[in-house]
């Protein structure tokens, strides 16, 4: 099964390749994984999406909180959450083709956010799904570049993840 | 008062109580050297090659309760130590290392001597860290002692930079620690606790599994009034001998791949298991899927979570320092009135009774050649089954496990996670450094001795009068082992052309040889070497012993328990 673990982490140097590390060195899986320093500067969070059985995942989570320097591990799939990754999409956007660029952007709720005679960026967020339909909706030939940041995720309401 | 970074590693070492530092010098560390020879608080034990002096300061941890030290330079000084991390990080062993790194300004730009030193180690340790500027010297030093001993202990490795070492600062020792990210549980959950006394006196055929935790926590006493009191089986594994003594009639001796019979078949038939520090790993329980295919309830008490239903379900999980859950369920049987059904457990002890009877650990001594058990047992009668005995990895490993009946922990000293031949002879120094008086003697094969034989200087240097009981079958023995049996008798590689003379190579080394030849020279020669004519001296005893011997009860790999083949039955 799929799950979004967000992990805080001292924000030091290395802590991304220790994370990374346990995962590669007990063959767990990473779909995606992002990291950023916090509103805390000390603390760095991690959104990784990864699958596997319940087993797998239990023990992904008591790894992940025997690493010294991962101050809070939580399963974001557990319970109710929003999950949101954003995506840059860089289109030929030329002839009869710039309008319905435009089109289904709009109908994406994404923002063309450079432009020049020939092409478009197109800015979009949402969750992994939609970001595949969006890419699906759109002629494949027209796509130069894609870029997608992975996963971030949140607790809905009541749950905060916070020292 | 300003200090150099080199005089703040001294003091530190101070504050922590230190007694030897096992090491090496070189360019990165020449400042730390510097101030070492200034002092005269801690010795320095100049080892011949870096992995020794990991080892020895593990073996120092293991014999002692201590936190071993060892310092090594940068680049070649760490990455050879890497071998001696790995096995102390497999076995939870508290160590702390000290490696110089290159100056600051030159990391990265692959400098002499430099090397991704907390990139290469952070696999194998419980925590590292690079000092980037020296006011984080004295509290990362102080983190790097608190991990180490606290929670699930492990190697911790401190990377200095050259030039961090020659720069001043104010010195003050922290007295005490918090990290926000680290807190190690030590009370068990009351709750579950409670669940597993129930469970314990419900049992019908009860077993208690107690591994290496046993040692590490201190817990020996503990678990060993708490079997007394239920009448429980026991059994230790390779890490966890002498967590229960061995000659005690509770005690169905060691479990797992060259486990008893008796310990393996209760294990596997028991209704009720209690795995005190103990992780269920392949070379215990086989194959998963075969011991879970039978019902039992299962308890599990252990200080890692990780570690619990990692690979068996576990019904009772109890996460927390064992000393203290053992206390606490003394407590809970104490108070309640409950006691183990006597009918059942008559009947149990019946049957484990009958599979004592099948003697599985029998052989057959003839007058001719030595079998290497018959002088591992002459060993236990010898020494009065009280010396530290540290080994190698292989067939004298498992002899030695199977055939010295350790009676206190912290006697057994090997390498039983990671498996490191070599350990031997720099563990043998480990133990007589924190135990300057104790009988020590390191049973070896002529592979392994080979791997760290340069030691034999380090001993003579230091006046360590350890015993060498070299099981020489001029084989890889356990590789000869399995090539036999899985392997069509093709002996790829195991057979050792070109043996050194052993009794001449101790010599060499200025200790004493003696190459012992027939079954009716064993006791004598032990007698002797043990005796007070060589109390001062390196005794090299090099055992000619049988070529073709195997060790016995053996579990193939990724077999079930049940399925063990005895000696007996080929």
């Amino acid at each position: 099964m799929r799950h979004i673990i967000s992990i805080l982490i001292e924000n030091e140097a290395g802590a991304l390749s220790r994370v990374s590390g346990l995962f590669s060195a007990r063959a767990f899986n990473i779909e995606s994984l992002t990291v950023a320093p916090t509103e805390d500067a000390s603390l760095s969070r991690m959104t990784i999406v990864s699958t596997g059985s319940d087993d797998v995942i239990e023990q992904i989570t008591k790894q992940l909180n025997k690493l010294i320097d991962v101050v809070k591990v939580v399963d974001l799939s557990e319970a109710a959450h929003i999950e949101r990754e954003l995506m840059l999409v860089k289109v030929r956007a030329a002839g009869k083709d710039r309008e319905e660029m435009k089109r289904i952007a709009d109908i994406f709720r994404g923002r063309i956010i450079d432009v020049t005679d020939s092409t478009y960026v197109i800015e979009l967020t949402g969750n992994g799904s939609k970001l595949d339909a969006f890419l699906e909706a759109i002629d494949r030939t027209l796509i130069l570049e894609t870029v997608r940041t992975g996963v971030s995720g949140i607790g809905r309401g009541d749950r905060i993840l916070k020292v | 008062m300003q200090l150099t970074g080199a005089e703040i590693v001294m003091r530190c070492l101070h504050e922590e109580k230190v007694e030897y530092v096992f090491g090496y010098p070189g360019g990165s560390v020449l400042y730390i050297y510097d101030e070492l020879f200034k002092q005269d608080k801690f010795k320095h034990v100049l080892v011949r090659h870096e992995q020794a002096a990991v080892h020895a300061a593990d073996a120092y941890s293991r014999s002692s309760n201590k936190i071993g030290v060892c310092l090594v330079t940068s680049g070649p000084g760490v990455t050879n130590a890497v071998t001696g991390i790995a096995t102390a990080h497999m076995d939870s062993v508290p160590i702390v290392i000290i490696s110089g790194q290159v100056p600051t300004a030159y990391i990265g730009q692959d400098a002499f001597q430099e090397c991704d030193t907390v990139g290469i180690t952070r696999p194998c340790v419980k925590h590292n860290f690079l000092v980037k500027d020296v006011k984080d010297l004295a509290i990362t030093l102080k983190k790097a002692f608190y991990i180490a001993r606290t929670g699930r202990p492990g190697p911790v490795l401190v990377d200095i930079p050259k030039d961090i070492t020659n720069q001043k600062c104010e010195f003050e020792y922290p007295k005490t620690i918090t990290m926000r990210s680290y807190n190690p549980v030590l009370k068990g959950h009351s709750g579950q606790i409670k669940k597993a006394v129930q469970m314990l006196l419900e049992a019908k055929r009860p077993m208690i599994y107690a591994g290496g935790g046993v040692i590490l926590s201190d817990a020996a006493e503990r678990l060993t009034k708490l079997a007394r009191r239920l009448g429980y089986p026991v059994t230790n594994t390779l890490m966890g001998l002498g967590g229960y003594p061995a000659t005690d009639k509770q005690s169905l001796g060691m479990l797992g791949m060259h486990g008893t019979y008796e310990a393996n078949m209760a294990m596997q038939n028991c209704d009720v298991l209690i795995a005190v520090g103990a992780r269920f790993d392949d070379r215990v329980i086989g194959n998963p899927a075969n011991f879970s295919a039978v019902p039992r309830k299962i308890i599990h008490i252990d200080i890692d979570p990780s570690s619990i239903s990692k690979r068996v379900k576990v019904d009772v999980p109890i996460v927390g320092n064992l000393p203290d859950v053992l206390d606490e369920i003394q407590k809970l049987l104490e108070a309640s009135a409950g006691i183990p059904d006597p009918k059942a457990l008559a009947a149990w002890w019946k049957q484990i009774v009958e599979w004592r009877g099948k003697k599985s650990l029998k052989y057959k001594q003839g007058k001719e050649v030595i079998m290497p058990q018959y002088v591992i047992e002459k060993l236990y009668e010898v020494t009065g089954g009280d010396a530290f005995i540290t080994s190698d990895v292989g067939q004298h490993q498992m002899w030695a496990a199977q055939y010295y009946k350790f009676d206190k922990p912290r006697r057994w000293i090997n390498s039983g996670g990671l498996g490191t031949m070599g350990v031997g002879l720099p563990y043998a120094m480990g133990v007589r450094f924190a135990n300057p008086k104790a009988t020590v003697a390191c049973v070896t094969g002529e592979g392994s001795i080979q791997m760290n034989i340069q030691e034999l200087s380090t001993a003579k240097q230091f006046r360590l009068p350890i015993k060498i009981i070299n099981l020489n079958n001029r084989y890889l023995g356990m590789v000869r082992q399995w090539q036999q049996m899985f392997h069509g008798n093709r002996y790829a590689e195991s057979y050792w052309d070109a043996l050194p003379d052993f009794v001449k190579l101790a010599e060499a080394y200025g200790h004493v040889g003696m190459k012992i030849e027939r079954p009716a020279d064993v006791e004598p020669a032990l007698r002797e070497a043990f005796s007070a004519k060589h109390k001062s001296d390196l005794v090299f005893m090099d055992f000619l012993t049988d070529q073709t011997a195997n060790v016995y009860p053996m579990i193939a790999a990724g077999k079930g328990l049940s399925e063990m083949i005895l000696a007996e039955e080929l």
